[in-house]
């Protein structure tokens, strides 16, 4: 499913029952975290639920950053699975442009984006802007 | 009499109607339903008579105390100095000079482990503490430990979250110094036999600091019953403000402890070459202090005491045995902490849904429940779980709220099912 297929599948849905009920199954459906990554470097730290996240990067320019992530709560790692969708393959400058606070707002899970939450998913998120901004500071020290 | 609890009238005896006017945030809608509060270990909410008298305290009189002759001052002073009484007839102490304020039991277990132990530790002696301590009753012994030398032993405890008073009594030997015990778990909300500790631990004389965090709002709190040396407990657990708490201490003892934090209102004479400190109570509350937290703090207390700490009692044990049942019959879910004496708090798991989940639905479902690890790391090791998910009561729960929690957690079921 496209970033904009959810936005309409998670529009349609005006039960937060049925909302969550398929965010738990996108968490479950994503793909298998590879055991020896689940290591403290990875770990995102959190208060109530961990999240695992590794980046591949892809050579090119500019590159692509493909994440791959998990989490030990199933609803953060349906939360995980939208980030990857807004997130994963994207280059540095598309993911400093994602308006992810806006994304969450529409799906009707802005709650969850809240910087006073202390979960891993938050700094998730921080993580891979973290990241972005790297990469689009080692790309403008080459040029 | 309210037909949304069926103890109005029963075994405790209070009104839980008259009660539950008295808290305006619980009547608020969370995502569309009617707020359940289930999270009073983490933190109680205020009924009015508390948070008039702190607004109180602001409009009408409200100036720092101890120090001017004005008269805003002097009422401040005189308000303030009254809740040392309330407390002093709370924890039933010998008198009020016995009655630290603090910010809460962290600050209070903080204070005894650098004016009390620190000065009588050295290396090879130990801190006896149970395996079911919250953090604060943990790392203030292991920074000490780490600074002397000194050894942090804990006494574990039973799968069903119960203490052997024989492991107890093993591990007290000539090198404790002191034994600090939590009151009521806030974990498994085990009732820990704390007279029977305290017996053990003054054969040897060793002296005992009782983390009252958990027990001061749910029980019936005799200091002089239990034994103990010292109490500590927050006064935003027993409906006051936050930032406001006792530690209360056996005179002599206070006595002969010196100050930890210096500053203004803790001395007698101060020049550069030295000062003298002040008497105990005073000598341990070194600048100006949370007064209208202070002064909340006694409205609270005076708010429970007239209640009646044996009807909360028996009210919230009948909540907490009604939760018992109905969500020990859930299939999938577990209870974490099944001890025989139990008080304000129920842990549970469930094989489909990680706490984090549990919490999430539920706050969908407008019911308010602790997910983690609640401070208590090591508890969360000894069952091998990340974390539990934990509803924790308080006077103004009711048999209807455990209803509401049921129905969401059989939510979480329905939505986790494969």
């Amino acid at each position: 499913m496209e970033l904009q297929d959810l936005v309409d599948t998670f529009e349609f849905l005006d039960d937060w029952e049925d909302r969550y009920r398929l965010l738990i199954d996108m968490g479950r459906e994503l793909p298998e975290f590879p055991d020896e990554a689940r290591i403290e470097d990875n770990r995102v730290d959190g208060c109530t639920s961990n999240v695992w996240l590794i980046t591949d990067v892809e050579d090119g320019d500019p590159p692509r950053l493909h994440f791959r992530a998990d989490s030990d709560a199933f609803i953060v790692k349906g939360l995980v699975a939208v980030l990857l969708k807004a997130y994963s393959g994207r280059t540095p400058q598309e993911i400093q442009d994602t308006d992810i606070e806006g994304l969450f707002d529409q799906l009707g899970l802005g709650k969850q984006l809240t910087p006073n939450r202390r979960d891993g998913f938050f700094a998730m998120v921080r993580r891979i802007h973290g990241l972005a901004d790297e990469y689009s500071t080692a790309r403008a020290a080459h040029a | 009499m309210s037909q949304a609890d069926p103890v109005v009238g029963g075994v405790s005896g209070l009104d839980l109607e008259h009660i539950r006017a008295q808290f305006p945030i619980l009547h608020q809608e969370i995502n569309g339903k009617p707020l359940v509060y289930l999270d009073n270990g983490a933190t109680a909410q205020k009924p009015e008579v508390v948070i008039d008298a702190v607004s109180d305290c602001y409009r009408s009189y409200y100036a720092n105390i101890h120090r001017g002759v004005h008269d805003l001052s002097q009422r401040s002073t005189t308000a303030f100095e009254a809740v040392r009484g309330t407390v002093q007839r709370f924890l039933n102490a010998a008198s009020e000079e016995e009655v630290v304020f603090t910010r809460g039991t962290t600050e209070g277990i903080n204070l005894v482990a650098n004016s009390f132990v620190r000065p009588r530790l050295q290396a090879g002696d130990e801190i006896l503490v149970t395996g079911m301590e919250h953090h604060s009753n943990i790392v203030p012994w292991q920074l000490l430990c780490e600074a002397t030398g000194a050894k942090l032993v804990a006494v574990p405890f039973s799968d069903a979250g119960e203490l052997d008073l024989d492991d107890v009594a093993a591990r007290i030997n000539e090198r404790t110094k002191l034994v600090s015990v939590i009151h009521v778990s806030n974990a498994l909300g085990t009732i820990n036999p704390v007279e029977e500790i305290v017996r053990l631990a003054h054969e040897r004389d060793v002296p005992v600091l009782v983390d009252g965090a958990q027990s001061a709002p749910h029980m019936p709190v005799d200091v002089q019953a239990l034994g103990c040396d010292f109490y500590v407990f927050s006064g935003h657990k027993t409906y006051g403000p936050s930032g406001a708490g006792v530690l209360w201490g056996r005179y002599a003892l206070l006595e002969s402890m010196p100050p930890w934090h210096g500053g203004g209102d803790m001395i007698k004479t101060v020049s550069f070459e030295r000062s003298e400190f002040a008497e105990p109570p005073q000598r341990f509350e070194a600048g100006t202090p949370n007064i209208a937290g202070v002064i909340g703090m006694g409205a609270g207390l005076e708010w429970l005491m007239d209640l009646g700490r044996d009807r909360v009692a028996a009210h919230e044990a009948d909540v907490l045995a009604y939760a018992h049942e109905q969500v020990g019959a859930m299939d999938g879910v577990r209870i974490i902490g099944t001890a025989r004496r139990k008080a304000a708090a129920l842990s549970f798991v469930m094989d489909e849904a990680h706490p984090h989940d549990i919490g999430t639905i539920l706050d969908n479902d407008g019911v308010a429940i602790r997910s983690g690890h609640h401070c208590a790391q090591p508890v969360m090791q000894r069952y091998g779980i990340p974390a539990t998910a934990r509803a924790s009561f308080g006077v103004y729960n009711t048999r209807a709220d455990v209803d509401r929690l049921v129905a969401s957690i059989d939510k979480v079921r329905r939505l986790f099912a494969r």
